[in-house]
């Protein structure tokens, strides 16, 4: 069992940190200020047991001009898992890297350069294409990215084929000149 | 005595070198894959060599990928059950119980009794499908390709089971919000058994003809060998990490379902007595096909009667209250998660799936590929389970 009250007292004498919030009983969300964030994690990974990265990953909040970035902590011994969450501005998205932390921290990095456009300045490759080569739009998993526009301005349907009303072809090919149907 | 190579001639390669000269002709770029029969699914490994040696390795993903995060986020909460599953192919099951679980667990639905259990038995089905593809790859990637016949037969029994019990081999579609789909047909349960009793016969001759394997042991011993020290900062989890001697399983660890009410000890490494390289990840996973087939054997005994569904709210008026929630479990390649977030309306606002291979094929692979011969890196990368679908999705 984890003292929730204690590790965010603990917390909060050396960094930022807003309200700790309870899930379930093996899983807690910390609210952390962006500036401490790599320092609040390699706290929590170093004296507090949170030694296994999950995933990071980035909610897009866009009706408050905010990308919501989460990092899922895991502790073994005490069967925990703290997701540690930040808010970064969304018309200016760089976060500070935490590529030293562990080896996937890169690759998940790259991930979010790639799918929403937040900047993670000195990660190694971190503006190589990882899953869309070649891509040319915007990052796609923005909530404003419209798909079907983007899909009908950049794919063009195949000359020679047309669309048909499926009721009104089938009394046109298979039944002319019936009236009745 | 084989002649070994003279290695004199090729330069010695000491690390951290960013670009390679690839005009003085000491090294050579190899392209292994997208299409390759020795690379696990869709998925390209730009190699550099020097001489038959790996010097630098670099993961390219992309083939696969179809934007299900974000195809989620456009569906209602109930269009998603048949979307989830297609992330994955050996354990499409792993998909649907966590976007189940993670769904009820946010909107308050309690399921029956019976249908916990019957959803723990779907996911060892799958773990014991996936393993035995997985055995079959590993054999084939060291040119056996006899054990890959024998153990994809046995993966279509349990296939036949999964399509006599949910209608689909492949996308079950089994387990959906407030419970399973619907109970076990007559006579099921006695063909599974049949069907366990076959996969034991043939895992029995699988284990005498790979683990005496002269060339299989030559080959797959020492390779890719994984330290308990690298376990954490690598990310590693599942049998890759028991494999290394870290005592880590969900199941156990942290139970979900049922698996506190059945009998089983996690199998390690050291309680195998074997190294952590490709032949002791081998005979970890061997190991835990058997205690798939235990574990199966001991719902069906234990197994309460009762319904298996309750009925969830009108879902095509779903909508699950503002929150997130995040879940866990242990399918055959480490942990995979399920992170969900909810704004209070019909349609996710976000989902975020979890796959162990995200860390095993990309940061783990590139490290531990430079110094491996190159006729062994399928070997290598197939020990490590790799599933390029968790990597994009």
């Amino acid at each position: 069992m984890v003292d929730l009250k204690a590790l965010r007292a603990e917390m909060d004498k050396r960094y930022q940190v807003g309200e700790i919030s309870e899930q379930r009983a093996d899983l807690a969300f910390l609210d952390c200020d962006k500036i401490d964030v790599p320092d609040a994690v390699a706290y929590l990974r170093d004296h507090e047991g949170y030694v296994h990265l999950s995933f990071i990953t980035c909610v897009d909040r866009l009706e408050d001009e905010l990308f919501e970035i989460v990092y899922m902590l895991r502790n073994h011994e005490k069967k925990h898992d703290l997701g540690v969450k930040t808010k970064i501005d969304r018309k200016n998205p760089v976060m500070d890297s935490m590529h030293n932390h562990w080896a996937a921290v890169a690759t998940y990095q790259r991930e979010l350069y790639e799918m929403f456009g937040i900047d993670f300045p000195g990660s190694p490759g971190v503006n190589r294409p990882f899953a869309l080569e070649s891509w040319a739009g915007p990052p796609p998993m923005r909530r404003d990215f419209d798909t079907k526009k983007y899909s009908e301005e950049t794919y063009f349907p195949r000359p020679g084929r047309e669309t048909h009303d499926p009721a009104e072809h089938m009394k046109k090919t298979q039944y002319p000149g019936r009236a009745d149907l | 005595m084989t002649k070994m190579p003279d290695r004199e001639k090729f330069p010695v390669h000491t690390g951290g070198v960013e670009n390679f000269d690839l005009e003085s002709g000491r090294y050579m770029k190899v392209w292994q894959g997208p299409q390759h029969p020795g690379v696990t699914g869709n998925m390209a490994l730009e190699l550099v060599t020097s001489g038959d040696e790996i010097v630098d390795l670099k993961t390219h993903v992309g083939y696969l990928h179809r934007g299900f995060e974000k195809l989620m986020e456009r569906r209602k909460w109930i269009q998603n059950f048949p979307l989830v599953c297609r992330i994955c192919v050996p354990e499409p099951d792993f998909n649907e119980y966590l976007y189940a679980s993670a769904t009820e667990e946010l909107s308050g639905i309690e399921i029956p009794e019976r249908a916990v259990w019957m959803r723990n038995l779907n996911l060892e089905m799958a773990r014991l499908a996936s393993f035995l593809m997985w055995l079959g790859g590993q054999a084939g990637a060291f040119g056996m390709g006899t054990i890959g016949q024998w153990t994809v037969t046995m993966r279509d029994f349990i296939l036949d089971r999964f399509e006599e019990l949910s209608g689909g081999r492949i996308y079950h579609m089994y387990i959906v919000p407030g419970g399973v789909r619907g109970d076990v047909p007559d006579g099921w349960i006695s063909k599974l058994l049949d069907t366990l009793k076959k996969v034991e016969k043939v895992m029995d001759d699988i284990e005498l003809v790979l683990f005496n394997n002269a060339v299989f042991k030559k080959r797959a011993m020492g390779l890719g060998v994984i330290t308990p020290d690298m376990v954490d900062f690598y990310g590693i989890t599942g049998p890759n990490a028991r494999a290394a001697g870290i005592k880590r399983d969900i199941r156990k660890d942290r139970p979900y379902l049922v698996y506190d009410k059945l009998d089983f000890e996690v199998i390690t490494g050291d309680s195998l007595g074997v190294d952590s390289d490709a032949f002791g990840r081998t005979k970890l996973r061997s190991a835990e096909i058997r205690q798939s087939i235990d574990l199966i054997r001991q719902m069906i005994d234990r197994m309460p009667r009762g319904p298996v569904h309750v009925s969830p709210p009108n879902v095509l008026h779903w909508k699950i209250p503002a929150g997130e929630t995040y879940l866990s479990a242990e399918c055959t390649r480490g942990e995979y998660g399920y992170y969900i977030v909810s704004d209070g309306s019909d349609k996710p606002r976000r989902v975020y799936v979890r796959g162990p291979s995200y860390t095993h094929a990309v940061a783990l692979f590139e490290h531990m590929a430079p110094g491996t011969n190159i006729a062994d890196i399928a070997g290598l990368m197939v020990s490590l389970h790799t599933y390029p679908p968790e990597i994009e999705r």
